[in-house]
């Protein structure tokens, strides 16, 4: 070991001993991003920032809440909201931060689906975003139960008993997630310890590896160009900063981010604020009842696309029973978007814009899903059963068709 | 100008989403219902007689106060609740305060059918009767006379809280009014006991802590003024509440249920005032920084 005579309160001796100023070129200064990109390049440090205010109210309602059957109901609507001291305003940033996080990470992910950010070379990127996508949905599945209202309860229990469908049942997996024939106290205990620890550090450690994945490939741009970063970076750091492709991550980069954030988080308040009920399903703040089904049991928004898959097929079909249909259709739909890359067959990297056919897709997924969203909080009667069974054999078809529309496309360029 | 384009399309789509989960959505699931009636136009009531008091006050210490103690004109409960309970059913409300928060034509209309008047007689079937007699048998001069005098003894001015004990209380609890971590007992429970109130009601009548969160104002407004509106077939009656003390009542609601709505109000505005700034100066920076790369 090298002796080291700089005090270690200086930069210098930090630098000896740490590197710290390698460090700051490597992760700050000297980390290439393209410059041709818009506002939607900001969602990922948005997301970052949602996360962070997750994990910090979250630490203050751990404070005071009780994951007991009996108390947890009170310890939230009682002590939280009523008697703490700004118990009130954490709860709310934390159940408004929980459904937001979902729109920015849908907008973030559609990002990726129109600009081809996913593909030759961006594969890890996605699959580990993808990641953190089923991660959030455990996180936001796990503490919806924690305030054990009547959503929480029955949400809960009509999605655990998903883990009941077919041979899933002779296993015995149900009961076992439940800790019991019914969604009791143990289901409660052992979700909040997956809410407030297992989950958060999987959580963590998947974030460091979906940073970890961009630095190699880089992040795209909106031309989908490929850029020599090595070549454009020399231009940067001579001074020529107009000409140059790339900017670095700090400062240029993260100050269009907070400036983004900066409307991002007026929006975020005015919401924890004023309009939290989106958020705070006003049905929750009954107490959990399990003599008494609610009217209507819905999961909340995010899940409606999905869910809504589940429910699409509602009649026995090709033999098999409407609800095993519905299950693995389910089952599809959660991994779907994890496949993307494997079956889009395009040998290029381009946004949709520049993929005719590939635009229709996206356009028309996005209002399949717009829909399957919408019909999924609706009761399945009537119409609105075959309006779902019509969107979900459409997200079905969406996936079919892929490989061949992104193969059109690159016959038609002349790529193919 | 791109940038303007894709904010419009990311905000267009936002907002249908939010317009079909939310507004949407409800309006599907919770059909609308009309606004709240509180002349009573439906009841028989006064039928535009003017009651005298003192006659009415004879009536009343005739006819109501083997139940009902009126504690204001000296007539005191003779019972504890948990008695009174097992034997009516539930616990009779004083009547001291009955003048004010009831509806003048309802409450005429009350005494001569209670079941009529609180649209639940479909409860009062095989046998069962309304723990009240109706007092159809009497002139209804009678009648309004002893309104005259409920009003005439009623309180001019009440608190959120006593308008609610005296209209909801009796039936419901209210714990977090009067919240307990010791285990002693609440003086916002119910004034009739579990065992009695589930036998008279068919069902526990809810603890209304949360029900400010749970059903919002404007449900509950319509609910209270009728509760057949919105849940057909309910066991709880139409009290008749004056659009006065139903706004008291939900008032109370929110003091115990949102004990912080004056609050989040009062930091709503510096919150926002304050990231307004922050967004200025962030974007400030931003174009600063920009410059020298465009």
């Amino acid at each position: 070991m090298a002796k080291i005579d700089e005090s270690l309160f200086s930069v210098e001796g930090l630098d000896k001993r740490l590197k710290i100023k390698t460090l700051n070129k490597v992760m700050m200064t000297e980390y290439w991003i393209p410059k041709d990109i818009n506002f939607l390049w900001a969602m990922g440090v948005v997301l970052a920032t949602t996360f962070a205010l997750l994990v910090v109210s979250g630490i203050f309602l751990m404070m005071y809440y009780k994951p007991d059957t009996a108390l947890a109901f009170d310890s939230v609507n009682y002590t939280i909201m009523q008697e703490v001291a700004y118990g009130w305003l954490f709860r709310h940033m934390h159940g408004v931060a929980a459904s937001v996080v979902f729109l920015i990470i849908y907008i973030h992910m559609f990002t990726g689906i129109y600009y081809g950010s996913y593909k030759k070379g961006r594969e890890m990127i996605w699959i580990s975003g993808m990641l953190l996508f089923v991660t959030f949905s455990a996180a936001g599945f796990s503490g919806y139960m924690l305030p054990w209202g009547q959503m929480s309860y029955w949400a809960a229990a009509v999605i655990t008993n998903l883990f009941a469908g077919g041979s899933l049942e002779a296993w015995g997996l149900v009961e076992w997630i439940r800790g019991g024939f019914a969604v009791n106290d143990a289901t409660l205990t052992r979700f909040f310890m997956l809410h407030v620890f297992l989950l958060p550090l999987v959580i963590i450690k998947i974030i460091v590896i979906h940073f970890y994945t961009l630095r190699i490939p880089h992040v795209n741009n909106q031309e989908s160009e490929d850029i020599d970063y090595d070549a454009e970076a020399e231009k940067y750091l001579a001074g020529n900063k107009k000409e140059a492709k790339v900017i670095p991550f700090w400062p240029v980069f993260l100050s269009k981010d907070f400036a983004v954030l900066g409307i991002f988080l007026i929006f975020y308040f005015y919401l924890v604020f004023f309009n939290y009920n989106f958020a705070m399903d006003p049905v929750n703040f009954d107490p959990a009842d399990p003599m008494k089904t609610p009217a209507h049991i819905y999961p909340e928004w995010y899940f409606l696309w999905s869910y809504e898959t589940l429910r699409g097929p509602f009649f026995d079909m090709l033999g098999m029973k409407a609800g095993d249909i519905g299950l693995i259709i389910f089952g599809f739909a959660q991994i779907a978007f994890l496949i993307i890359p494997f079956i889009d067959k395009d040998p290029d990297i381009l946004p949709a814009h520049k993929r005719p056919r590939f635009m229709i897709w996206f356009w028309v997924m996005i209002i399949d899903l717009l829909v399957l969203t919408v019909y999924g909080k609706l009761p399945p009667t009537g119409a609105n059963a075959w309006v779902g069974f019509f969107a979900t054999a459409a997200f079905l078809l969406l996936f079919i068709s892929l490989p061949f529309v992104s193969k059109a496309d690159a016959k038609a360029r002349g790529a193919l | 100008m791109r940038e303007i384009k894709i904010l419009a399309i990311v905000v267009f789509f936002t907002g249908v989403l939010y317009w079909g989960v939310e507004p949407f959505a409800h309006s599907q699931m919770h059909p609308h219902v009309e606004a709240p009636d509180y002349t009573f136009e439906d009841v028989d009531g006064l039928q535009g007689a003017t009651g005298n008091a003192a006659k009415g006050a004879e009536l009343v210490a005739a006819n109501c106060t083997a139940c009902h103690s009126i504690e204001k004109a000296g007539f005191p409960k003779i019972m504890d609740d948990a008695s009174s309970a097992a034997s009516y059913g539930v616990v009779p409300p004083d009547l001291s305060s009955s003048g004010a928060i009831y509806d003048a034509n309802f409450l005429a209309a009350f005494i001569k059918n209670p079941a009529k008047a609180t649209k639940t007689e479909h409860k009062y079937v095989d046998g069962k009767a309304h723990p009240m007699p109706g007092y159809e048998w009497m002139q209804p001069q009678e009648i309004a006379d002893m309104v005259a005098y409920l009003q005439s003894i009623a309180p001019k001015e009440m608190t959120n809280k006593e308008v609610f004990t005296d209209a909801c209380q009796r039936c419901h609890s209210i714990k977090y009014g009067d919240f307990r971590f010791d285990g002693t007992k609440s003086s916002m429970l119910a004034f009739t006991p579990d065992e009695n109130i589930k036998t008279y009601m068919g069902t526990l009548p809810p603890d209304l802590s949360q029900y400010i969160r749970s059903r919002g104002a404007q449900y509950l407004h319509e609910f209270i003024n009728d509760p057949q509106k919105h849940l057909h077939g309910t066991a709880m009656p139409r009290v008749g509440l004056t659009e006065e003390a139903e706004k008291q009542v939900v008032a109370y609601m929110t003091e115990v249920g949102d004990s912080k709505k004056p609050e989040r109000e009062a930091l709503a505005g510096p919150f926002l005032g304050y990231l307004v700034i922050f967004a200025i100066f962030a974007w400030l920076w931003k174009a600063k920084i920009w410059r020298e790369v465009h």
